[in-house]
């Protein structure tokens, strides 16, 4: 007999400050789903032994490479993974320092969750605000706000409400809360809990009676997946065509399948579409995957797409569904973050991609750089690492764009140095 | 207050997310990179990346082909089925073996009984210079070991093989880069994010074949401190290698492999699992990691596997 595996997936991330927690958090969110395995657990409970700790330090779960150990600190995102009776869980960790904003985009890049930590005894930081906007502007529709350590201050529920008070204010500022008239925020929720004990993560022990919502897990269980909120436009970027006309089989004369991964929308058998930049028209024949012939296919299905007539098309082109609006443009406006230690040089081109589709790119303006601490703009000539700018991009190819807030896949693109082939800057489309 | 709204769209379940997600990174391999390779071995994870190589580009051949990098130290059921995979798909099998390199010189043994899985670097980078291959694709996961948690889908590796955990791209949505000049390698992870579970989910969903020795079996062995090793093991060129050591009682017990690699350093776990579903659920009810169960060379020290790979192993 098969077993079913019909679990959905959810992409989250974890943001906090050194000694938040945030290690503690993973390690029990793994350690009581029942991810980490005896032997693991050995390894991590002699280490903590050596080095003098009475219990099990679950934060030595997440504790990454060498070179790291050695410094004393995390740096780079890591992936974990853990599942549950219904759902996969990957989360991204990254640090919180402030030299860290880069990782932090890398991390957010994927996530459609993020869980903000906020030490209770210190409440709304600095970091807290940096992190809050950092999510903001990679588009995570969803923040669950955990205020950890809630041992250290008696599980006094007015620390709690002053820190959601004092968060929710801060929200509105940035313009991250979700309202009526505001579709476009984010949707955030808050959490009391210990991560130490295990409190309000999986479990709910009895220290705080006074919390009636959800714990962590069961947040995490009912947050949709990406995709699934919202209508959204068909987006098929080519990533590769498949002509097999030297193959034996004659049938396969004529085959020619243009292959990619739906990033947005559905799209169906005899649906009109147009494949840009060069604006071809034509109707969906068929859709496979793999043997089987599908109906239709929706966002995140990687499939091969046959039209009616034959087109020429190759990697980098786009099809769409015929009347979606989407116009190649040869100048891009954009926030920016940089990543890379070699600050960006304005007299340089660079290498944009964009979904399959590449093309060189000279700087244009730069309008403000932004201090991810106090949300300040300030006037620049240039970018660091870990600098977000508002900056726009002269295009030598024309790229089909949408704007980020509306499209996470068709709104986001990366900057490569074509000297080194490095990835030196994230960019979201304004 | 609820998150849970109807959905707009019904998400995939998690092995079609991952199988997409598998399938658009091999395409963006075969679309960035004009000379790939994919590493098969005939072991597990390799034989879901064959599967998603079909998914990914049927009817068309693969745009890459099969290489093997073998220690001659592996079991014959595994070489057997690694060829007739091969054959079935009609696809070029490469394979490149670490006792040709000896014969050259390039790898030198410290022990004629000393593991050679981790010569298998020196032979993959020859390999990779004869043939000019710009990207490696492997079927490593990130949830095999610690050092792996930060690991790209699309990995730089210098001029050496070298990866340098501080030198690595930024990797930002779904957009790879796999640009490299001339002389250095990507090696790309298609299942990054997959875990054993997921692995062993995939190969029951989708009915993948499985050398033998993958599924409970009587074996020779004997207890060596606290691992079962198989001793006596016939090599297809007739040779017998891990002989018992004096004074060790051979026992006959039921056993599988949870991994299949190089005969001298890989461990089989007690089991009566015979079939995927039953490995299935074993896997789910499992207290030790796989790499902690089977590995009898990654033991001494937990940085291990980080220091090989800046060595250039895969
Ligand atoms: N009392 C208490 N200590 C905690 C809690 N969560 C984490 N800690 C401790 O805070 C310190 C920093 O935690 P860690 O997880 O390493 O923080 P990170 O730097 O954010 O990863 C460690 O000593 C933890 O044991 C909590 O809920 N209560």
């Amino acid at each position: 007999m098969k077993t079913e595996h019909n679990d959905s997936l959810l992409r989250f991330m974890t943001c906090g400050s050194v000694d938040d927690g945030k290690s503690t958090l993973i390690g029990r969110l793994l350690f009581d789903t029942k991810t980490i395995l005896a032997d693991t657990l050995t390894q991590i409970s002699n280490t903590s032994k050596k080095r003098g700790m009475e219990a099990v330090d679950l934060s030595l779960l997440t504790d990454g490479l060498q070179a790291e150990r050695e410094q004393g600190i995390t740096i780079d995102v890591a992936y974990r993974y853990f599942s549950t009776g219904t759902r996969k869980y990957i989360i991204a960790d990254a640090p919180g320092h402030e030299q860290y904003t880069r990782n932090m985009v890398t991390a957010a890049s994927t996530a459609n969750l993020a869980i903000i930590l906020i030490d209770a005894r210190k409440g709304v930081l600095t970091q807290t605000r940096r992190h809050s906007y950092l999510a903001h502007l990679v588009g995570i529709p969803h923040i669950v706000v955990a205020v950890n350590k809630m041992d250290l201050v008696d599980y006094d529920q007015n620390v709690y409400n002053k820190i959601c008070a004092d968060y929710l204010a801060f929200a509105k500022e940035i313009g991250l809360q979700r309202n009526s008239n505001n579709e476009a925020g984010h949707d955030i929720r808050f959490i009391p809990m210990s991560a130490l004990n295990g409190d309000m993560l999986v479990d709910r022990l009895d220290n705080m009676p006074w919390y009636t919502g959800e714990t962590l897990l069961e947040m995490l269980e009912k947050a949709p997946a990406a995709h699934t909120e919202q209508s959204e436009e068909f987006r098929f970027p080519v990533q590769f065509v498949c002509r097999p006309h030297a193959s034996a089989d004659a049938d396969l004369h004529d085959f020619r399948g243009f292959m990619g991964r739906v990033e947005s929308g559905d799209i169906a058998v005899g649906d009109a579409v147009t494949v840009l930049p060069n604006g071809y028209t034509s109707k969906v024949k068929a859709i496979q995957l793999g043997e089987a012939q599908l109906q239709s296919a929706q966002t995140e299905q990687s499939i091969t797409l046959l039209l009616e007539d034959e087109i020429d098309t190759s990697r980098g082109d786009m099809i769409i569904k015929t009347g979606s609006k989407i116009e190649p443009v040869k100048q891009i406006e954009a926030f920016v973050c940089w990543l890379s230690e070699t600050p960006l040089s304005p007299a340089r081109t660079y290498i944009v991609r964009h979904t399959t589709r590449e093309s060189k790119a000279k700087v244009g303006a730069i309008s403000y750089k932004v201090d991810v601490n106090t949300l300040e703009q300030q006037a620049t000539t240039d970018l660091k690492m870990n600098d977000i700018a508002r900056m726009s991009f002269k295009l030598a190819q024309p790229l089909m764009v949408d704007s980020y807030s509306k499209n996470r896949a068709t709104g986001a693109f990366i900057v490569i140095d074509e000297s080194t082939n490095n990835t030196v800057g994230a960019g979201m489309i304004v | 207050m609820s998150i849970k709204k109807q959905p707009y769209h019904n998400p995939l379940s998690h092995l079609d997310w991952l199988e997409a997600e598998a399938i658009h990174i091999l395409r963006e391999v075969a679309g960035q990179c004009s000379n790939p390779v994919l590493l098969f071995s005939g072991g597990k994870d390799s034989l879901c990346i064959l599967r998603l190589a079909e998914k990914a580009f049927r009817p068309g051949r693969f745009p890459f082909p099969l290489m093997h990098i073998d220690t001659g130290h592996n079991y014959q059921e595994v070489i057997d089925f690694r060829d007739q995979r091969a054959a079935e798909l009609g696809e070029r099998l490469i394979v490149r073996s670490v006792e040709d390199s000896m014969k050259r010189g390039t790898v030198v043994l410290k022990s004629p009984d000393e593991p050679r899985n981790k010569h298998q670097s020196v032979t993959l980078l020859e390999a990779i210079e004869e043939f000019g291959f710009d990207c490696c694709i492997g079927g490593a996961r990130r949830d095999e070991e610690k050092a792996r948690a930060k690991e790209r889908i699309m990995s730089f590796r210098d001029e050496f093989g070298q990866w340098d955990p501080k030198n690595q791209r930024p990797e930002l949505w779904n957009l790879y880069n796999a640009r490299s000049h001339k002389g250095e390698n990507i090696r790309a992870f298609p299942i990054s994010n997959w875990t054993e579970m997921d692995v062993w989910q995939y190969i029951e969903r989708e009915n993948l074949g499985l050398p033998s020795i993958y599924f409970a079996h009587q074996r020779d062995v004997v207890m060596r401190s606290g691992a079962i090793v198989p001793i006596n093991v016939p090599l297809a060129s007739g040779e017998v290698i891990n002989p018992p050591r004096a004074g060790e009682e051979i026992i006959n017990m039921q056993v599988r492999f949870r991994t299949v690699g190089d005969i001298t350093c890989t461990a089989p776990v007690i089991s009566d699992a015979d079939t995927v579903s039953k490995i299935v659920l074993e896997t789910a009810t499992t207290t030790i990691t796989e790499r902690g169960a089977t590995r009898l060379d990654d033991q001494t020290s937990d940085a291990s596997m980080e220091q090989r790979k800046k060595e250039g192993y895969f």
